[in-house]
C-alpha cells in the first residue's frame, strides 16, 4: 500500500449517492475487459449535477470530452458519502477515473465495503468537515502513516481518522487477499 | 446477556451464544440472492479469484433472479442475462429464474419472499441495497457487492460488524388513508439518509402488526434509505401464515429480550399521522401531502420491490376505480405473481387489471423497470423536466432517468389520487 498519495483534489457535498457516482443506465459494461471497462472512469461522477460538480461554485467535471481518466484523484466530500445502491461499480468507476482515495465525514455501509474489499480506492474520514475548507483544484498530500492530509499550498495539515478494524483488509489490498493471508481460503 | 433480534440471529449465523454491538464477526450465509446487474461481475470475480475449479459452496444456497434490465433493446444488458443462464446451465444452479420462460419472477425482492426463499431466523445476503426487505420475516437481511458476493459464492461466509439497533414503535391502528410508505417516509424525515448508517431498524407495534407481509415489506425495504444495515420486524402469526403457503423449511422465530439495549427508541401514534411525501431530491425530504398539494405533475408511478406489491395495487385500485388519470400513469406490478393477480383478484366484481385500464392506466411488465432509470428504452423512465409521483423508494437526482426531473416519493394512495387530479392530492379527498 501506498504511504503517500499527492495528487489534486476534487471537492462534492454531502449525500453524494451511487447515481451520481455511475447512473443506473451504464451498470451495463463489462468490468473485466479493459477496454470496455474504460466506459466506467469515462462516465464516472457524470451523474452529479453540474452546480454541485467541483465545490466551490460547481461547474467543473470530474471528467472532460472523451477521457476516461480524471485530473483529479483524491475525492473529498462530505457526509454519507455513497449512498443508495450496492454497486461495486461506484467504487470501480472511480478507481477506472484514476481516483487512489476519497476523504469524507462519513460513509454509506455497502460503498465502504466495497471500496475496501475490492480495493478500489481507500475510503478516509476526516475528523472534521474539509469540503469546505479544501478547493476543487487544490493539491494535497494523503500521508497514511500518520492519518493526515497536507493541503500543499500553505501546508495546513487536517487529521483523519484511523481506519480501525478494517485496517488489515486495507493493507492486504482486498478481503480476498487478506483471506489468503490469514489462511482462511488458499 | 439481553440481546436484540438481530444481534440472535448473528450469533446464531456465527457460531457464538452472543454477540455484542461494535463485534466484527464472520457469518454463515443461508441465501446468497444475485440478479443481472451484480451477478456476471460477481461471478467474474469468483472465477478469478477461485481459479478454474471455483466451486459453489452450496447451490442450494444460491437464488438468480434477472429483474433489473429486462425489456430493453440494449445489447450489453442483454448480455448480462445472458451471462447468468450460462452460468446457471454450466454449474447447475437450480434456484435460476431464467427471463422469457414461465419461471421469470421479476423483482427479486418480492420474489425471495413469494418463493419460499425468507425463513425467519436466517441470514439472507443479497447483490442489491433493498436486500433488506426480507427482513420483514424476522430474519437478517443486508445488502452487498460484488466482491463480498463473489466471497460468499466461494466460501458461504461474510464479515460484519455486529450494528446497534434502533427501535421503531407504532402504536395504535393505522387509518385507512395511510399506508407502510407513510410510515417510514415519517421515520426518514426524523432520522434522515445516514441516521441508521451501520444499525439495525427494528419495527414494533401494534400498527406494524397489524401490517399484511406486503405492507412490512415497505417498511423494512427502505431501512436503507436511513443507511440501515438491516430493517428487521419480529415473525408473528401473519408471518406464519404466509410461510405455511410457500414452504416447509423448518424455522426458529427470535424477538428483542425486553432489556435488550437500543441506539435510541422511536415511538408514534400511527392514528395521529397523516399522509406525506419525500420531495425532491432526498428521501428524507419529508413534508405533508396538504403542504404541497397542487404541484403539477406529468407522470405518476406504481411499482417496483417498494411499491409494486398486490397491496399496492388494491390500494391504488380502490381510488382509481371508475375514474380517468389525468396524466401518463405507469402500472409495474413487482413480480409475475404480482401481474397474475391483478386479473384474479377484483374490487366489486371488476378486476384490478380493468380497473387500471379503464382508468388509462399503462400497465407494464414485471421487472424493476424505471425505479432505477434504466436503458433509454425502459418504460415509464423520467425524462427532460418531468414531475413525477412515485410509489418507488430514491428520488436522489437522476435516480428514474432524467437529472433534470423532479420526483416525489408517496403511498399508492397518494399517487393514485394524484393521477386523478394530475396534481399532487391528498388521498382522504377520495376515500
Amino acid at each position: 500500500m501506498e504511504k503517500i498519495i499527492l495528487g489534486k483534489a476534487y471537492v462534492l457535498g454531502n449525500n453524494i449517492d451511487t447515481d451520481q457516482i455511475i447512473p443506473a443506465e451504464h451498470l451495463v459494461y463489462s468490468l473485466s475487459d479493459e477496454e470496455e471497462s474504460k466506459k466506467y472512469g469515462h462516465f464516472a461522477l457524470s451523474g452529479a449535477p453540474l452546480p454541485e460538480a467541483g465545490l466551490p461554485g460547481g461547474g467543473k467535471p470530474f471528467i472532460t470530452g472523451d477521457n476516461y481518466l480524471s485530473e483529479y484523484s483524491i475525492i473529498i466530500g462530505g457526509s454519507n458519502f455513497g449512498c443508495g445502491s450496492s454497486r461495486e461499480h461506484a467504487p470501480f468507476a472511480l478507481q477506472k477515473a484514476g481516483a487512489k482515495a476519497i476523504i469524507a465525514e462519513s460513509y454509506a455501509r455497502i460503498f465502504y465495503r466495497n471500496s475496501v474489499d475490492g480495493g478500489f480506492v481507500l475510503p478516509m474520514e476526516s475528523e472534521n468537515k474539509l469540503n469546505d475548507i479544501i478547493k476543487t483544484g487544490d493539491e494535497v498530500e494523503l500521508n497514511l502513516t500518520d492519518y493526515t492530509l497536507k493541503r500543499i499550498a500553505d501546508n495546513k495539515v487536517f487529521q483523519l481518522k484511523h481506519p480501525g478494524d478494517v485496517l488489515p483488509i486495507i493493507e492486504a489490498g482486498g478481503v480476498f487477499d487478506y483471506a489468503r493471508k490469514t489462511g482462511m481460503i488458499v | 446477556m439481553a440481546m436484540t433480534i438481530t444481534e440472535k440471529i448473528l450469533a446464531k449465523s456465527a457460531g457464538k451464544k452472543a454477540v455484542r454491538p461494535g463485534e466484527n464477526i464472520w457469518l454463515n450465509v443461508d441465501v446468497l440472492m444475485t440478479h443481472d446487474v451484480c451477478g456476471p461481475p460477481t461471478i467474474q470475480i469468483w472465477k478469478k479469484e477461485f481459479g478454474e475449479n471455483a466451486k459453489i459452496w452450496d447451490k442450494n444456497k444460491l437464488v438468480i433472479f434477472p429483474d433489473h434490465y429486462i425489456f430493453t433493446a440494449d445489447k450489453h444488458a442483454n448480455r448480462n442475462v445472458d451471462i447468468l443462464r450460462q452460468f446457471a446451465n454450466e454449474y447447475s444452479v437450480e434456484n435460476y429464474y431464467d427471463v422469457g420462460t414461465e419461471r421469470y419472477k421479476g423483482v427479486c425482492h418480492i420474489a425471495l419472499a413469494e418463493e419460499g426463499y425468507n425463513i425467519p431466523g436466517t441470514v439472507l445476503i443479497g447483490t442489491d441495497s433493498h436486500t433488506c426487505t426480507s427482513g420483514a420475516f424476522g430474519m437478517f437481511a443486508t445488502g452487498v457487492g460484488n466482491t463480498d458476493a463473489a466471497f460468499i459464492l466461494g466460501t458461504g461466509k461474510i464479515w460484519e460488524k455486529v450494528p446497534e439497533s434502533m427501535k421503531f414503535t407504532f402504536d395504535g391502528n393505522l387509518p385507512s388513508y395511510l399506508t407502510a410508505k407513510d410510515l417510514i417516509l415519517y421515520i426518514l424525515g426524523d432520522i434522515t439518509t445516514d441516521g441508521a448508517t451501520y444499525r439495525a431498524m427494528e419495527f414494533d407495534g401494534q400498527a406494524v402488526y397489524d401490517l399484511s407481509m406486503d405492507e412490512r415489506m415497505t417498511l423494512t425495504n427502505m431501512a436503507i434509505e436511513g443507511g440501515g444495515m438491516n430493517g428487521i420486524i419480529k415473525a408473528d402469526a401473519v408471518t406464519e401464515a404466509y410461510l405455511k403457503e410457500r414452504t416447509n423449511k423448518k424455522y426458529e422465530i427470535f424477538e428483542s429480550d425486553a432489556d435488550a439495549k437500543y441506539h435510541s427508541t422511536y415511538r408514534y401514534n400511527a392514528n395521529e399521522l397523516e399522509p406525506v411525501v419525500a420531495k425532491p431530491h432526498s428521501p428524507d425530504n419529508r413534508d405533508t401531502v396538504r403542504k404541497v398539494q397542487g404541484t403539477k405533475l406529468t407522470k405518476c408511478y406504481i411499482g417496483s420491490c417498494t411499491g409494486g406489491k398486490l397491496s399496492d395495487f388494491v390500494n391504488a385500485a380502490k381510488i382509481l376505480m371508475g375514474k380517468e388519470v389525468k396524466v401518463p400513469t405507469f402500472i409495474v406490478p413487482a413480480s409475475t405473481t404480482v401481474a397474475g393477480e391483478l386479473e384474479t383478484i377484483d374490487i366489486s366484481g371488476i378486476s384490478l387489471k380493468d380497473i387500471f385500464t379503464n382508468a388509462g392506466c399503462e400497465i407494464a411488465q414485471s421487472s424493476c423497470a424505471a425505479c432505477l432509470g434504466g436503458p433509454a428504452d425502459t418504460v415509464g423512465r423520467s425524462v427532460d423536466h418531468d414531475v413525477v409521483i412515485s410509489t418507488t423508494n430514491r428520488n436522489f437526482p437522476g435516480r428514474m432517468g432524467s437529472k433534470k426531473s423532479e420526483v416525489y416519493l408517496a403511498s399508492p394512495l397518494t399517487v393514485a389520487a394524484s393521477a386523478v387530479t394530475g396534481k399532487i392530492t391528498d388521498p382522504r379527498d377520495y376515500l
